[in-house]
């Protein structure tokens, strides 16, 4: 079902700029070439009765109920399959038409429960609507042979496919294609016979279904309901905000009955997802009321100690003067802050705000220093801009796409439905991985290249595509020789045509065979229109911001920038990253990414808050702890991240905070870094504050509070409290007055306010007198540098090789059911799916080492070791085994090590020498049965 | 802090510098890369390291931090 206040024209817009008159029922419509003609009337507020048709598909002309008659023409077509013509008259009512859908509706209605009262869509059920739009007020069919006894499906966690309010309109097969990309559902059987099922005739749970929700929200009835929804009964209200998962930041509606949210539904009108949504933000957001939720705040002297409840006021004082006395102690520099990729960019402001004015100091840093750090500093020094080039929307203009170190059906799964559904239409797939992830092969996708690298090899295969792309002479001379450093590119040239970079030089330590490499980098310089989407697998390495100057030079010497359909984009681990780093979360910048030791820059800064500011930059994450090792750094607030549990070397960090005497971990629950604190302040959900996120396309999306703050506090009320307690006034009555302060002090900001947010939907930063509703596409006609700079990008293999002690290496990544450390997802049903972390391990590998798939083994690196059990898959190269790091008791990271990338200390966690082998060490691990009745306890099952 | 770990830091940078520049234009940059991203503390440190000897920084890396002194 639809979103309750979704207004449905039936049938999606036209793309043409083409206007064509027409009249129907008598009122002339003007409407773009290409138009239906039952979204023409739809838009002149004559609604045409219809079931199969609905405007996020393509019209089916299945029903037949939305019959018209055209003048001059004979018959009754379809209204939702007939395009407009210039000057036709179309009648959308008389006898003989709504005598016909009356017929229609009838043979329906035989097969269907009748009572609209029993209906669980309440109002809301299409099928009932339109009986009652057609006039059926009684049938005449008895009752016969119908399909009201068939069992219901409830084996997916999230929502329900009652077979006898099935209407067959292939509404939920057609959003699994065409929305969604999966494929997992067919009309099985014919006539009679013909039931809607998953694969053949399967359940929903053994499926290829990735419960993305998509073929509920296309449902015309309640055939396909959310479990919440028959629980609770259909929403009142809805509220529009923005999801709290990944950088996609896909826009929803918060359904409510009440105060309590029934439902989430993506918005047709939001811009990166376009009413589309993955598992995680449609069904997991039952993590907000979890009985886990640490409601009241608590201290305790030292981390032996238990914890004690007390209240607001005492701990935010107890925070604020053990900060003091240990500046007092050892100096201004021995405390710090870290802010959230997962809290509001006004959060994230008021934090580093506090680290600066409060603390004065600059040592603020964010969790983008162990993700996309690297990106920050590539970006920024190709281009000018450490961010994204385009839209999501721009890839359905690319002919060739890359994708590199991302696993987007997992990690980015809505803007992975965009990209599947350019692929169907006919770009080119080019893939880079160590992996073969799910796009090198899946129905109706299949990559033309997958160059399955070894890990820590992205530089050298990068720089080998570009050696091609220059000796073979499909350089874009007159787009570097424009729009490019002269003397810089000419370094690069002789650099690059190197004989040591070639696909054959290569090969060996890469592991890609060069005929491959040439093919990939031959067809990316083709285009014409070519796109490189990239994730952690290429930041998280000794040379992450190595490969994204890799990247940066790909794209400027073939020419693939400033306009739609190419550009150099990363995706975004987490909802907020991207605008936790706009606003001045790195240690040596402040808001819009400006060094702190510029003097004219800290005057205005100073003017508005009041304070002089440390002309220094501070600690990273990683420095931080060193130093706390090392006895200089003694106090850090951290808001909303589990660094225990997220960094490297857990070992090493688990030190560093039992060193330091002051920790006060803010967050929803207490997480594995609450181990280490002394204060623990409750956090709010997204769904407790206003605010905004800035996604992935550097676009500002409001979040919008949807229930009260559970603890009392929203996020930035608590930092305030904090500042306040400190000495440093900070006073706002509303976020608002927070982002009008980031636009007062941000030139890239400069145009951003709650009101135009409100007006626009959203907007993507530079939003500015030049760009006052945005910028789509960045570096149009120039770099916001001026000119890009072509760096040479020598390839360094990392320190972290393997040998024979450790002969394999390990890499990382994430499936799309759970989310980063899981602290979320791990609350929901969701944990259903991904009950423990495995190792992937290829056939050949286990084999030598007598492992069965399902084994436990002992996985050791010169950093630690940890017990999973494997999973015996091709799916990895020999040599190189894999993991994903959701559940704490896997301890990913008590292997990884601190090797980091040469500019930004981003951790190298993609790249971990190790072994494996078999292990009679069984954890003490509950079996899956137990993990399952364990998870449905906890979700109230 | 670690002394290791900030010379293994100060020689991945200089390398990046070095591999695609001449030995002054290097030193230069890593120089200022040390000064805008790497808070006082540590630049002290490999300092007083550099002007000990320096015995494992690279030869850039070791001039670069000099110069920062
Ligand atoms: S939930 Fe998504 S993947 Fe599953 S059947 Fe429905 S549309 Fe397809
Ligand atoms: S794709 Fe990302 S932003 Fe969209 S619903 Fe899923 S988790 Fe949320
Ligand atoms: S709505 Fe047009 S045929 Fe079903």
């Amino acid at each position: 079902m639809q979103s309750i206040d979704d207004k449905d024209l039936g049938t999606p817009a036209a793309k043409s700029d083409q206007q064509v008159t027409l009249e129907i029922d008598g009122r002339e419509v003007t409407v773009p070439a290409g138009t239906s003609i039952m979204r023409a009337a739809a838009l002149a507020d004559l609604q045409i009765p219809r079931l199969c048709a609905t405007e996020s598909l393509e019209p089916f002309g299945s029903c037949r109920l939305c019959i018209v008659q055209i003048e001059g023409r004979n018959g009754f077509p379809a209204s939702c399959t007939t395009p407009v013509a210039a000057g036709i008259k179309v009648r959308t009512r008389g006898e003989r038409i709504e005598g016909l859908r009356r017929n229609v509706m009838e043979l329906y209605m035989s097969d269907h429960p009748l009572d609209p009262f029993e209906c669980k869509a309440g109002g809301k059920c299409e099928l009932h609507q339109m009986a009652a739009a057609v006039g059926l007020e009684r049938m005449r069919y008895p009752s016969g042979q119908n399909h009201l006894d068939l069992p219901v499906d409830d084996t997916n966690p999230y929502f329900s496919f009652d077979p006898a309010r099935c209407i067959l309109c292939s509404r939920c097969v057609r959003a699994c294609d065409e929305v969604q990309g999966t494929f997992a559902l067919t009309i099985d059987g014919r006539g009679f016979a013909s039931l809607m099922s998953p694969g053949q005739r399967q359940q929903y749970a053994d499926s290829e279904c990735v419960s993305c929700g998509a073929c509920v929200q296309a449902c015309p009835t309640d055939a396909l309901m959310e479990k919440t929804v028959l629980e609770r009964g259909m929403a009142e209200r809805a509220v529009i905000t923005t999801c709290g998962y990944c950088g996609v930041g896909c826009s929803f509606k918060a359904e409510l009955r009440g105060d309590k949210v029934v439902r989430m539904v993506p918005n047709r009108n939001g811009l990166p997802n376009h009413g589309h949504s993955c598992v995680k933000g449609r069904f997991a957001w039952g993590y907000a009321t979890h009985p886990d939720r640490v409601l009241k705040p608590m201290i305790r002297k030292r981390i032996s100690d238990p914890w004690t409840e007390v209240s607001w006021q005492e701990a935010i004082n107890y925070a604020a003067a053990e900060f003091k006395r240990v500046q007092n102690q050892y100096g201004r520099g021995a405390v710090g802050g870290i802010t959230s990729s997962r809290c509001t960019n006004e959060e994230a402001y008021l934090v580093q705000k506090l680290v600066r004015a409060a603390f004065g100091n600059n040592n603020v840093d964010t969790c983008a220093r162990v993700c996309h750090s690297p990106t920050g500093y590539g970006l920024k020094t190709a281009f000018g801009t450490p961010a994204g080039t385009q839209d999501f929307d721009s890839v359905n203009q690319s002919d060739v796409i890359v994708v590199i170190g991302a696993n987007p059906t997992e990690g980015h799964p809505v803007f992975a439905s965009i990209m599947k559904r350019r692929i169907r239409e006919g770009a080119r797939l080019i893939v880079i991985d160590p992996r073969a992830i799910e796009l090198v092969r899946m129905p109706h996708v299949a990559a033309d290249y997958h160059l399955q690298l070894q890990p820590g090899t992205n530089v050298a295969v990068l720089n080998a595509m570009a050696h091609v792309i220059v000796t073979e002479g499909l350089a874009n001379e007159r787009f570097v020789a424009e729009r490019c450093e002269s003397a810089e590119y000419a370094a690069w040239k002789k650099f690059i045509v190197d004989a040591r970079n070639s696909p054959e030089a290569v090969e060996r330590a890469t592991g890609v065979p060069a005929a491959i490499i040439r093919g990939a980098a031959r067809l990316y310089a083709r285009g014409p229109n070519s796109a490189i989407y990239y994730g952690l697998g290429v930041t998280e390495h000794s040379q992450g911001s190595t490969a994204v100057l890799a990247m940066a030079n790909l794209a400027m010497v073939t020419g693939n920038l400033g306009r739609p359909g190419v550009g150099v984009n990363p995706l975004r681990g987490q909802n907020n990253v991207q605008g936790a780093n706009d606003v001045g979360s790195f240690p040596h910048e402040l808001t819009g990414y400006r060094h702190v030791s510029d003097p004219k820059l800290r005057a205005e800064f100073e003017a508005v808050w009041g304070v002089k500011l440390d002309p220094e930059p501070g600690l990273r994450i990683p420095n931080m702890f060193d130093a706390a090792l090392d006895g200089s750094f003694r106090g850090l607030y951290i808001e909303g991240e589990d660094v225990a549990q997220s960094d490297p070397n857990t070992h090493h960090v688990a030190a560093a905070l039992e060193a330091m005497e002051i920790v006060v971990v803010h967050d929803i629950f207490l997480n594995e870094t609450a181990k280490y604190a002394h204060v623990f302040l409750p956090g709010s959900s997204f769904l407790e504050k206003n605010g905004t996120f800035t996604n992935a396309e550097r676009r500002i999306s409001r979040v919008r509070k949807v229930m009260e703050p559970l603890a009392g506090y929203e996020d930035w009320q608590v930092t305030c409290l904090l500042s306040n307690a400190l000495g440093y006034p900070m006073e706002y009555s509303h976020p608002s007055e927070i982002m009008d302060e980031i636009a007062r002090l941000t030139p890239t900001f400069a145009g951003v306010s709650y009101e135009k947010l409100d007006r626009l939907g959203s907007v993507q930063w530079p939003c500015n007198d030049e760009a006052p509703a945005g910028t789509t596409v960045m570096h149009v006609g120039q770099f916001v540098r001026g000119k890009g700079r072509m760096l040479v990008t020598e390839y360094v293999p990392t320190d972290e090789r393997t040998s024979p002690r450790y002969p394999l290496l390990l890499t990382t990544g994430r499936i799309l059911t759970q989310y980063n450390v899981g602290t979320q997802t791990r609350r929901t049903r969701n944990v259903l799916w991904h009950l423990e972390d495995r190792l992937e391990i290829h056939p050949h590998d286990a084999e030598q080492r007598g492992i069965r798939d399902g084994d436990w083994i002992e996985l050791t690196s010169r950093a630690g070791s940890t017990v999973l059990r494997a999973l015996v898959t091709e799916r990895v190269a020999p040599g190189v085994v894999y993991t994903t790091f959701h559940h704490p008791e896997s301890g990913a990271n008590v292997v990884t090590t601190e090797n980091s990338d040469w500019a930004t200390n981003c951790p190298e966690y993609k790249v971990t020498a190790v072994q494996v082998m078999p292990t009679r060490r069984i954890p003490e691990r509950p079996t899956a049965e137990q993990i399952i009745r364990a998870a449905e306890q906890q979700i109230g099952k | 802090m670690d002394t290791s770990h900030l010379v293994k830091m100060a020689n991945q940078i200089a390398e990046f510098f070095a591999s695609g520049m001449e030995r002054e234009a290097a030193i230069a940059a890593t120089t200022a890369h040390l000064r805008n991203f790497w808070e006082p503390r540590m630049r002290r440190e490999i300092i007083a390291y550099a002007k000990n000897g320096g015995a494992e920084l690279s030869d850039v890396a070791r001039a670069a931090v000099i110069a920062l002194g």
